[in-house]
């Protein structure tokens, strides 16, 4: 009997543990696909507090934290393409600690070092003029780490073209050679297989976008 | 079993059901202490997923299946996070007012900022950045000559050095790493002003204080500058550099793991060339002509730990003659041969716990040996009745050694305890040779050891203040002294704040007016600061007045061979003044300018002063206009730079038996220089940009204004002439490139 009930116990308590997984499933999948149709600061603050409230009671997963870091570079995102420069710093503050945290929990992810890339730039995009030289390089190492770890990242692409498109032609901006990025990037989003439906696989439509605005 | 577990499962499944039933409603809002709310704050029920954030009335609402003793966080960055326990029983609802208090941070609390400039990337009261001191028209990457486009600094151009606030160029110290430089500039040449020794690309912050400067630093009456050099290098590079006046080379490694760099920098310069085209003042004999290395090696001890080492070596020479104005037909000649070295060993660590641990030693030799002489009308060595003096040769060398160890314990949020020792040793050794070949030999030797502590109070994010003392002894001069330092802060608003300093500051006479000790004691100044700042991301606008009292000021007696020689502290003086700096990256667009404007109303009797009076080193009104532009298009920086003095007074003094005597005064025209320079970076940002490309061009007095910084007398006080600058104008045009040296390097550019 004592038996019995013991593993009555240890069923319930697995029962307990995989409802908690499925918790954890159904919570995210529901920000991720929130974040999907997110465009504003605003927005993205409370999906970034959202993921946030997600990381810090589970603890052991490293999704939750990229996501609430990719919130928080995103909007940071938005505000330099709405020309709101001096707000940026605060704002992507808060993403250092995140990746941090999400790279304890996994090492040597192409897709941290995306958003590492990402947190550079848009620190840079904040005082280029001082902080070119500085974060520049360490922007451009992080993508090719991204790009070393996992060559058929189509976010890898993505970026590189994003570069050669913001950049201006005297300074080595591409819009040509970004299509071509981009259409590399749409390739790659093609044969790309995310490991679950909660991994990173944003991007598509930045490249059919950016591709867009590319005549 | 199966049984048992289906009951299992279904009994699950109506808890569950029922948990989802009951819910606990929690709302509130959220202001800062000020009662305005505050947006975007998360609101947690710690370790659950539940929770909200505010929207742009602070208020939040949210409703939770959770039961039990919860707790609630509020928090957002800088913000200290607001939390309260909770028992969540079934429908249970809460009304919270929550009030957030900011967190005294680095980057929102007050910093103490009274007396000093900042150059630095990261600080937020910094108002210059270290690529502001190298692209400062008319500074040459010279980095006191950019610190001279601030308010408190004295255009002088007749002798080297920071002239801060009245006081010479002797009151103002350099330190590098935390230890006391010495010779930081070069071998002083007769009314001609040298540069400082070192590249200003090997700093990555300047603190340059006018005044009231930290108890950390002493044995100087006027002004600190401290540096700091570099940390690791972001990436391995190569440089190369070509103008007309030399080249130059250097590489830096970095290891792959980027825990241990080296480097080394070759540096030939001569003006030979350049003085053939640019026609100098003087008639060279021997151009100038320098060899400068340098090395460093620097490694990561710990996460938080550092060693470094930078070490300097240069030999140079120069000679020139040029038309005696004691003795008309003949020619005064001149000669100066120099090797300096210097080396920087610094260490420091976080020791846990809050301590932090800070220790520095150089040493530094210097050796000069000039030659003087007259000449007659076809260049040969002549010695003339009653002017044999100026026959002579003067071989002076220094050793100096600096340690010195600074322990820092944080305490509460940024309040903090710094204590330490500094120990200076000077050996000062000037061989002086006169006409008939005897030599006079002295040895002036220093002890100086120090003791200080200081303290940083935060007492909120808006009000803090550092209250320091140092104590002094000199075995040279078998005197003690203690200086008291304290300032405050206190921020107005979000981007502007006032704050004040005060501060007693001791130095040792300078060893140049010493034959003898006899009865000296350290000179002293006390200085009284206030200032406002306003800054934010694109303007800079600070006002600070002060007042500098001086006391036991050496006073010379009589003069041995046109030597003036320290007999008393009987010296005093004052200084008072106003300033004010505007910089403005934003108004006019891709302009970026500061303006500088000084007003100085000082007196002083010391050394051979007959009465107190204005120095011949001090203008009533400075100014000064620096503009940066940088045309995207043409991937070419302007610069330039105005600058602007009104006249100084000058002196000669006679001593008639004993009485100092005015023979001739005046004051000079005002002075104006306009300088300007472009930098040309033809491959910024392209593909393949680890080739790094700058040509310089430069010049310096633009419009060739005639520019006078004083005058000088014959001996005998019967002929006066201007001291003018070697040549109205000065042009620079150089190449300089830096590439990288490793593979990896081509995949990161691919990306630029």
């Amino acid at each position: 009997m004592k038996r019995i009930f013991l593993s009555a116990a240890l069923a319930l308590s697995f029962i307990a543990a995989n409802a908690q997984s499925d918790r954890y499933k159904s919570a995210m999948e529901k920000l991720i696909a929130t974040l999907d149709t997110t465009k504003t600061v605003d927005g993205y603050t409370e999906l970034g507090n959202s993921f946030q409230r997600v990381a810090e009671a589970e603890k052991t997963q490293w999704l939750p934290y990229y996501y609430a870091a990719l919130a928080s570079v995103s909007a940071a995102n938005n505000m330099f393409v709405t020309g709101q420069t001096d707000k940026i710093d605060p704002i992507v503050d808060k993403a250092a600690p995140l990746i941090a945290k999400a790279e304890e929990l996994q090492k040597d992810n192409s897709e941290i070092f995306i958003l590492k890339k990402m947190y550079n730039t848009a620190k840079m995009m904040a005082d280029p003029m001082n902080r070119y030289m500085e974060l520049s390089p360490v922007a451009a190492e992080a993508l090719a780490t991204a790009k070393k770890l996992n060559p058929e990242n189509p976010r890898v692409p993505l970026l590189e073209g994003q570069d050669l498109f913001f950049t201006p032609e005297q300074f080595g901006g591409d819009k040509n050679e970004a299509k071509k990025k981009f259409e590399e990037a749409l390739k790659k989003f093609e044969a790309f297989k995310p490991a679950d439906n909660l991994a990173p696989h944003w991007g598509k439509d930045q490249a059919t976008y950016f591709i867009s605005q590319i005549k | 079993m199966k049984l048992l577990l289906t009951t299992a499962l279904s009994l699950a499944a109506v808890i569950s059901s029922q948990l989802a039933n009951s819910q606990s409603v929690l709302k509130g809002t959220v202001t800062n202490n000020k009662s305005k709310p505050l947006p975007g704050i998360n609101i947690t029920l710690k370790d659950t997923y539940d929770g909200a954030t505010t929207d742009s009335l602070g208020r939040f609402s949210f409703s939770t299946t959770e039961k039990g003793e919860l707790t609630l966080v509020a928090s957002s960055t800088g913000l200290k996070p607001f939390e309260q326990v909770l028992k969540l029983t079934k429908d249970s609802s809460y009304n919270f007012a929550i009030q957030l208090k900011e967190e005294i941070t680095e980057l929102s609390a007050v910093v103490v900022t009274a007396g000093t400039f900042e150059a630095s990337d990261k600080k937020r009261t910094a108002v210059l950045t270290p690529i502001d001191v190298a692209t400062t028209a008319g500074a040459n990457a010279d980095v006191t000559a950019a610190l001279k486009t601030l308010p408190g600094t004295q255009q002088v151009g007749e002798s080297e050095g920071l002239f801060v606030r009245g006081g010479t160029a002797a009151e103002t110290k350099t330190f590098i790493d935390g230890t006391l430089v010495n010779n930081f500039f070069y071998s002083s040449i007769p009314n001609i002003s040298t540069r400082s020794r070192f590249s200003p690309f090997i700093f990555k912050g300047t603190v340059f204080s006018t005044g009231g400067y930290s108890a950390l630093y002493g044995q100087a009456l006027s002004s600190a500058l401290v540096l700091e050099t570099i940390d690791l290098p972001e990436q391995s590079a190569g440089s190369l550099g070509f103008s007309p006046l030399g080249i130059s080379g250097g590489l830096q490694k970095l290891a792959k793991n980027k825990k241990f760099s080296w480097g080394f920098n070759y540096d030939y310069t001569n003006l030979w060339a350049v003085f053939k085209v640019l026609k100098q003042r003087q008639d060279y004999i021997k151009e100038p002509e320098y060899h400068t290395g340098d090395a460093n090696f620097r490694f990561k001890t710990s996460a938080t730990g550092m060693v470094k080492y930078y070490g300097y070596f240069s030999r140079n020479k120069l000679g020139f003659r040029e038309n005696s104005i004691d003795s008309t037909g003949y020619k005064d000649r001149f000669g100066l041969k120099n090797f300096n070295m210097y080396h920087n060993l610094s260490w420091r660590e976080g020791l846990g716990n809050g301590w932090k641990m800070n220790l520095g030693v150089s040493y530094a030799y210097n050796q000069d040996d000039i030659d003087g002489g007259m000449q007659n009308s076809s260049n040969q060595d002549v010695v003339l009745q009653g002017l044999e003096w100026k026959d002579f040769g003067l071989q002076s060398k220094g050793k100096y050694f600096n340690a010195k160890a600074v322990f820092e314990k944080r305490i509460v949020g940024l309040s903090a305890a710094r204590f330490g020792v500094e120990y200076n040793n000077s050996n000062d050794n000037p061989n002086y040779t006169d006409y008939t070949n005897q030599h006079y030999d002295f040895t002036i030797q220093e002890h100086l050891k120090s003791v200080f502590a200081e303290t940083d109070i935060y007492l909120t994010n808006a009000l803090a203040a550092k209250v320091g003392g140092r104590f002094e002894h000199s075995a040279l001069f078998d005197r003690s002294n203690i200086a008291p330092r304290a300032s405050l802060a206190y921020k107005l608003g979000k981007e502007s704040q006032a704050s004040l300093a005060y501060g007693m500051f001791y130095q040792n006479p300078e060893t140049r007016y010493l034959r003898s000790v006899g009865n000296l004691d350290f000179a002293k100044a006390t200085h009284y600061v206030a200032q406002y700042l306003k800054t934010n991301k694109n303007i800079t606008a600070r006002f600070e007045v002060f007042y500098k009292k001086y006391d036991n000021l050496v006073k010379t007696g009589t003069q041995y061979n046109n030597d003036q020689v320290a007999a008393n502290n009987n010296g005093f003086g004052d200084a008072k003044g106003i300033e004010v700096f505007w910089r403005d990256k934003k108004t006019i667009k891709n302009l970026d300018y500061w303006v500088s404007y000084s007003y100085l109303d000082t007196k002083r009797d010391f050394l051979n002063f007959p009465t107190a009076m204005q120095p011949s080193f001090a203008a009533k009104h400075t100014g000064s206009l620096v503009m940066k532009k940088f045309v995207t298009a043409w991937k070419t920086g302007f610069n330039m730079t105005y600058t602007y003095s009104s006249g100084r007074p000058y002196y000669n003094i006679y001593n008639d038996n004993g009485i100092n005597k005015f023979a001739d005064r005046g004051e000079t025209d005002d002075f104006h220089n306009v300088s300007f320079s472009l930098n040309y970076l033809p491959k910024l940002f392209s593909k393949g940009a680890n080739k790094f490309t700058v040509l310089v061009l430069s010049v310096n007095n633009i419009f060739g204004i005639k520019q006078t910084y004083g005058y000088k007398y014959s001996y005998n006080s019967i002929r006066k002439e201007a001291i003018v600058p070697p040549s109205r104008s000065f042009v620079f045009i150089g190449l300089f490139m830096s590439f990288g040296v490793d593979n990896t390097e081509n995949v990161i550019n691919s990306n630029l």
